[in-house]
């Protein structure tokens, strides 16, 4: 038998030698550092939760309508009627909220290590570019259960590209396909989420492990492990990642699919963050409710959006503050100038930087779920000169998104300043343990 | 204003409607099947009329312990055959609008949207207000349209607006006791309508937990340590 196989697999090779190749650039002899820690299983969950994503939407798609008449209808009779359909749809539903968990997390270690220095610029700009992408994938999606949060976000959401200067109301119709959203803009975003933008993530996510193992992935002490090499053209910090990797993985797959099971089966709706109670409610056109929250992994630009003022009566300047906030990322490679990469080598300004930084985005992310009024008001009087001059909202949560809101572009403004004149600590030559 | 906020400081855990009305916690226990059968007879009796639960079908109901002939006897009503959503048995939309102002929603998903506390809650305090055009409000809802339809059952009860608390006006067919017992059952009914196979999932989730935690981490965790043992 085992004879037989490896005949056929000779057959095989003989005709196509190049799988064989590919798999030994890719998994048996890609080194990659031994000291990978904690923060390094987000890559391959990215990819996990990926396929995931795919595989429970090919099944939701045989059940779901895409028709303003029908589409809540369907998904109900998914939950109902079709054998394991709840199971698809939560697999599906709590797979949006982990993606962006992991995409995240997968982010802000490339942050603490440097990941994103020379050589990995591209790698970088390929990941900044899955992440937008997802992000329009994610707005397309929450269109089609078609319920008041999946209506009313839409609409907001649409509108913003209406504030855009002279091209802003005709570009909003073109989103659209009509003047509202209606049954036009459920089918083109259905049309969207489950061919469009799903091919060009996988074509960018290949395009992002082609780059990454091009130049070798980086590590939590941010030495280049291919400068030194032993008689055997190995790095000597290298292992393959086949079959090291791919077994630890195995174990981060394990733990992250329990997690995953947790909150599936015994809290989908995980509170309203993950499944919105008002998205239980069908769409609305007349009916708007009386607070529209996007999902919580878009709240923290949601926030920046409304911490703005609008100038001129025009929303467009948060619009503007929104978009440069997502797209600034790109331009993390050049405007850090630390000698070193990693967050263990790097002084306290980095250090302190990059926590305000969480700490802010934490703080946007959650006023962005909640009114403006959760802080409650700052007694200023509407007669005094503060109150009628100076202040144009009383809303402490405002207020404190403003603030956020100038540390996040300062953390990004002042990086050229604060990398190159931080203190930072010798490399050394080789990985640590 | 100040005192409920106060009691948000004190009490987090207590949740308020929008209205500013406390809300109570819903007593309702998923795998009481006394409790859920008595609840969808509540339903076809006094709600069906108005409200459909159209993603529902008669069918679902024998896996709360109710035989197929029993469906046909008892609870079917708006539809011939058992494997028919549950419609509303008395009002067109159309006529139901003109007599409300809304057109009574369908509660097939209430509970997920308003949740089993709230539910609870509103069922038990409509009051008489002879400002509204039914002769009813509610404590939970203001100004809602619809009167209230267990009225025979609670009796009448009126709004003690300094209080801010209702006080009773007259008795009803049951005691208090028994008319939150009736609610209970009947909110208890409305959230399984709302995710039928919400039992069915934890139960799977234990099974799935086991096979990940018990199973698959020790097996991953072992062939990962082996492999390693070489790596300096």
């Amino acid at each position: 038998m085992a004879s037989r196989l490896q005949a056929l697999w000779g057959w095989f090779d003989a005709r196509m030698p190049s799988v064989a190749e590919q798999w030994k650039i890719h998994a048996a002899e890609y080194y990659a550092p031994k000291n990978f820690n904690f923060w390094y299983f987000f890559g391959s969950l990215a990819l996990l939760v990926l396929v995931i994503q795919i595989v429970s939407g090919i099944f939701l798609t045989m059940s779901y309508k895409p028709d303003a008449i029908l589409a809540f209808g369907s998904v109900e009779y998914i939950m109902r009627d079709v054998p394991g359909g709840w199971l698809i749809r939560y697999v599906h539903s709590t797979g949006a909220s982990a993606f962006f968990i992991v995409v995240y997390l997968h982010m802000f270690r490339a942050m603490l290590y440097g990941s994103y220095r020379e050589p990995r610029e591209l790698v970088w700009i390929f990941g900044v570019l899955i992440y937008l992408t997802l992000m329009g994938e994610a707005f397309f999606g929450y269109l089609l259960p078609w319920g008041q949060m999946s209506y009313w976000g839409a609409q907001v959401i649409v509108n913003l590209f209406g504030t855009i200067p002279l091209i802003g109301p005709d570009l909003a119709l073109w989103i659209r396909g009509d003047y509202v959203v209606s049954d036009a803009t459920l089918n083109r975003f259905f049309a969207l989420h489950v061919i469009a933008l799903p091919l060009v993530l996988l074509g960018l996510v290949v395009a992002h492990i082609l780059a990454l193992h091009d130049v070798g992935s980086n590590n939590p002490d941010g030495v280049e492990i291919k400068k030194l090499k032993g008689p055997d053209g190995r790095p000597l910090d290298g292992i393959p990642f086949h079959p090291y990797y791919t077994v630890k993985d195995l174990v981060g797959a394990v733990v992250f699919l329990a997690i995953f099971c947790v909150v599936m089966f015994f809290m989908p709706e995980m509170g309203g963050y993950f499944l919105e109670h008002n998205n239980f409610i069908p769409a609305d056109p007349l009916k708007t409710p009386e607070h529209i929250a996007p999902v919580w992994y878009f709240t923290p630009y949601y926030s920046i959006l409304r911490a703005v003022p609008p100038l001129f009566n025009s929303q467009f300047p948060g619009v503007l503050a929104m978009g440069v906030a997502v797209v600034i990322f790109f331009f993390l490679p050049w405007i850090d100038r630390s000698p070193v990469k990693s967050i263990r080598y790097r002084g306290p300004l980095y250090k302190s930087w990059l926590a305000a930084f969480v700490i802010v985005f934490v703080i946007l992310g959650y006023l962005g779920i909640e009114p403006t009024t959760v802080w409650g008001q700052f007694p200023v009087s509407d007669d005094s000169f503060l109150g009628r001059y100076i202040v144009d909202t009383k809303d402490v949560a405002t207020w404190v998104a403003r603030v956020c809101t100038i540390v996040y572009f300062l953390f990004f403004f002042l990086m050229p300043w604060y990398t190159a004149r931080d203190k930072v600590r010798p490399v050394p030559e080789r990985v640590t343990a | 204003m100040k005192a409920l906020l106060l009691c948000m400081l004190v009490f987090p855990g207590i949740v308020f409607a929008a209205s500013g009305y406390r809300l109570d916690r819903s007593p309702h226990d998923p795998r009481d099947v006394a409790s859920l059968q008595a609840g969808a007879r509540t339903y076809v009796n006094y709600c069906l009329g108005c409200h459909g639960l159209q993603y529902m079908r008669y069918q679902g109901l024998t896996e709360l312990g109710i035989s197929e002939a029993q469906v046909k006897e008892y609870l079917l009503f708006t539809a011939d055959k058992i494997g028919e959503p549950i419609r509303t048995t008395g009002f067109e939309p159309k006529t139901a609008k003109e007599w409300f102002g809304v057109p009574p929603p369908d509660l097939s998903v209430i509970a997920r949207s308003r949740g089993a506390d709230w539910l609870y809650t509103y069922l038990r305090t409509f009051y008489r207000d002879p400002k509204t055009a039914t002769g009813w409000n509610n404590a939970v809802f203001p100004s809602v349209a619809m009167p209230h339809a267990l009225w025979t059952l609670q009796g009448e009860r009126g709004w003690d607006p300094k209080e801010h608390r209702l006080t009773e006006i007259s008795q009803g067919r049951l005691s208090p006791v028994e008319y939150d017992r009736t609610v209970r059952d009947l909110v208890n009914f409305l959230v399984y309508v709302g995710e039928p196979a919400a039992e069915r999932r934890k139960a799977i989730g234990i099974v799935a937990l086991f096979v990940l935690l018990g199973v698959l981490f020790p097996l991953t965790y072992w062939l990962k340590k082996e492999y390693w043992k070489d790596v300096k």
